[in-house]
């Protein structure tokens, strides 16, 4: 089991804030669900509270990025492009200001059923010219996805963790870095955010299973260096395996498959994910099953794709960590 | 082509040089141009220029601190949107002068009132009238829809409703700085119907930015026709009052009411002098196209002539040869 870090987005946010007067902290009601509660106690001074009024919070951040500030939004990511849609193109992406878009319960990672879902965020954001995308998989990366989207000369949309979230990586986000966590030769995995755990889960088994598997994990999903895939798609014998926690248009599983189609790679491709559905509300592994977004999913899907069986069961997978629904500081999860 | 062009600058709130014109000369400088312009095209933005040429002549002739402009008197083409390998991206706020801490800022949030704010551009002298003529030409920066490359234009503000958040944010960035300039807004009342507005004057409210000031040209007219057809707004100054905005009524057609209004104390709150204005003011042949008046095609060429004729005569000018 890897080690298990409490609200890194918290103490990342506050040292980054800290080290760089410009950044102003927004918020829209959702200041403790986003760990920025104790920054707001902290340093009220550079903490703006917008309230429940996203549309405006929006183009409010488009001018006061204008005079100089580099606003970091934080809410649920699907609060933050679905009804302020038109602010954030006109507002944001369009002038290409230096707002941060913190979105916190990326995809299935919330029990908040449709409404608190952020499914085609990705797809959304990766068809906005000037739009960065940014998405985190571990503890490493929520700590350094602060000084990460800060770097960038435009707008960064990022997907972030919260609370108790695991640390799989040592080095942190390097915007346009893709990380090469196995050099197999047999079948390329290309996984983001939290299904690169449930990977990570597959891997003894597969290994056990006598399939050379190669894994990427993708931190920056815009811009994207295609031609770093396509020489980790020539190094397998295969094909590729996408699981993302999002739906399978327009995310990292339309991103591979865009990628082969424009070079002209014959090999086949699995993508998995949210598959043209939306999803309910639940725990997060329930939620992880029932869509087809966990390790067993995983193998199911390499199976498919190589036509072999491997026999592999659930007992055989690394332990599927079971966070908490409902806890004492969450007390509705959300 | 670049010609040499005088600029006058207006040197400061009420202390314009010598031998420039009245707001009033302006307005009607404003309503001719945009006449003009109708004419020659078979069409245009007339109405609006009749509700506001006061509004925005007194802003540019008289009320607004602005340095002298940064850009060409007459408009560079259309040189591209932002994006990372455009290095030579302007905005049009340059017309306005440059954004300096001690000057004011202004957003044209209604992005349809283009074609007016360019004539007012040109009556005050930040751009030439050849700029008018590059008016919705493909591969020009003079869009029909004020876009952010336009001249006088900042942020793109097409999609109504979203100029006050902006002024907004970028007021609160600037008094957090300690900038003395004020940020204004030209808004229209149809913006009203969009809840973003509400949202954006209880924010400014909540935050107590009382360096954001708005004019609203209040003409009850939107694309579909008189606003009370379409979705009725109600008591204005009460829905802004209750918001925590300041509201003032004005005649919309009285530069000396404006004069006042700007001086109501509103500490701590946003200012939003509401111009109580005519689609139809120096352009009384209009009312017979009531009540579609948002964007005047003429129907006939007997209509063009009468109107020609008619709006000519109301203006003080010869009729349009166009």
């Amino acid at each position: 089991m890897p080690e298990m870090v409490n609200r890194p987005y918290e103490r990342a946010f506050e040292a980054h804030a800290l080290a760089h007067p410009e950044v102003m902290c927004l918020s829209a009601d959702l200041t403790s669900s986003c760990e920025i509660d104790r920054f707001r106690d902290r340093h009220p001074d550079r903490f703006l509270s917008l309230g429940m009024a996203e549309q405006n919070m929006m183009s409010f951040a488009g001018g006061l990025a204008l005079s100089g500030f580099r606003p970091f939004i934080h809410t649920f990511g699907v609060f933050m492009y679905r009804r302020p849609y038109d602010q954030l193109v006109a507002s944001i992406a369009y002038p290409r200001r230096k707002v941060r878009l913190m979105g916190f319960l990326p995809g299935v990672t919330t029990p908040g059923g449709m409404t608190h879902q952020a499914i085609e965020d990705i797809s959304v954001m990766r068809s906005l010219p000037n739009m960065t995308i940014l998405e985190t998989g571990d503890a490493t990366e929520v700590e350094t996805i602060c000084a990460a989207a800060d770097s960038i000369d435009g707008p960064v949309w990022c997907r972030v963790l919260r609370g108790s979230v695991p640390r799989l990586f040592k080095t942190g986000i390097t915007v346009g870095e893709m990380r090469v966590l196995s050099e197999g030769s047999d079948v390329l995995v290309v996984t983001s955010g939290i299904t690169t755990e449930e990977a990570l889960r597959a891997r003894a088994a597969l290994a056990e299973a006598g399939l050379s598997v190669r894994h990427l994990h993708l931190h920056t999903l815009k811009p994207f260096d295609a031609g770093q895939l396509l020489d980790h798609i020539g190094s397998v014998r295969q094909g590729v395996v996408t699981l993302e926690n999002h739906v399978t248009e327009g995310g990292i599983g339309s991103l591979v498959a865009e990628t082969m189609a424009d070079a002209g790679v014959g090999k086949k491709l699995v993508r998995l994910g949210l598959q043209d559905t939306y999803a309910h509300g639940g725990s997060r592994p329930y939620l992880m099953r029932y869509y087809g977004l966990d390790a067993t999913a995983l193998v199911a899907g390499i199976e498919r794709l190589t036509g072999e069986r491997f026999g592999i069961t659930d007992a055989d997978l690394a332990e599927a960590r079971v966070d908490a629904v409902h806890s004492l500081e969450k007390a509705e999860a959300l | 082509m670049n010609k040499v062009f005088a600029i006058r600058v207006v040197t400061g709130r009420g202390s314009l040089m010598q031998n420039a014109k009245s707001v009033e000369d302006v307005a009607l400088g404003i309503r001719r141009r945009v006449f003009e312009h109708a004419m020659r095209n078979n069409g245009g933005y007339l109405s609006q220029a009749c509700s506001a040429a006061e509004q925005l002549a007194w802003l540019y002739a008289e009320e607004l601190q602005l340095g002298a402009p940064t850009l060409p008197a007459v408009p560079k083409p259309f040189a591209g949107v932002p994006s990372p390998e455009n290095h030579d991206y302007v905005t049009g706020a340059g017309y306005n002068g440059p954004a300096s801490p001690e000057y004011d800022r202004l957003f044209i949030a209604p992005a349809h009132y283009a074609l007016v704010a360019y004539a007012t551009l040109i009556e005050v002298g930040r751009m030439a009238p050849e700029g008018l003529e590059m008016f919705n030409k493909d591969g020009s920066s003079v869009e029909m829809i004020g876009a952010e490359h336009s001249p006088g234009m900042e942020v793109h503000n097409g999609t109504l409703g979203i100029g006050l958040s902006t002024a907004t944010g970028l007021a609160w960035g600037r008094l957090r700085r300690g900038e003395i300039g004020r940020t204004w807004v030209f808004m229209s009342d149809g913006e009203l119907q969009e809840g973003q507005t509400w949202e954006a004057i209880q924010a400014a409210a909540y935050h107590k930015i009382d360096t954001l000031y708005a004019i609203m040209d209040v003409n009850r007219q939107q694309c579909d026709g008189a606003m009370g057809s379409v979705m009725d707004v109600g008591d204005i100054a009460a829905k802004i009052e209750a918001f925590g905005g300041v509201p003032v009524w004005v005649d919309g057609h009285k530069p000396d009411e404006f004069r006042d209004a700007v001086q109501t104390p509103h500490k701590g709150k946003p200012l939003i002098i509401l111009a109580n204005s005519s689609p139809f003011r120096g352009m009384p042949t209009l009312q017979l196209r009531f009540p579609r008046l948002h964007y005047v095609r003429f129907k006939s060429e007997d209509e063009r002539v009468r109107m020609n004729r008619d709006i000519a005569r109301s203006l003080g000018v010869e009729p349009v040869a166009y």
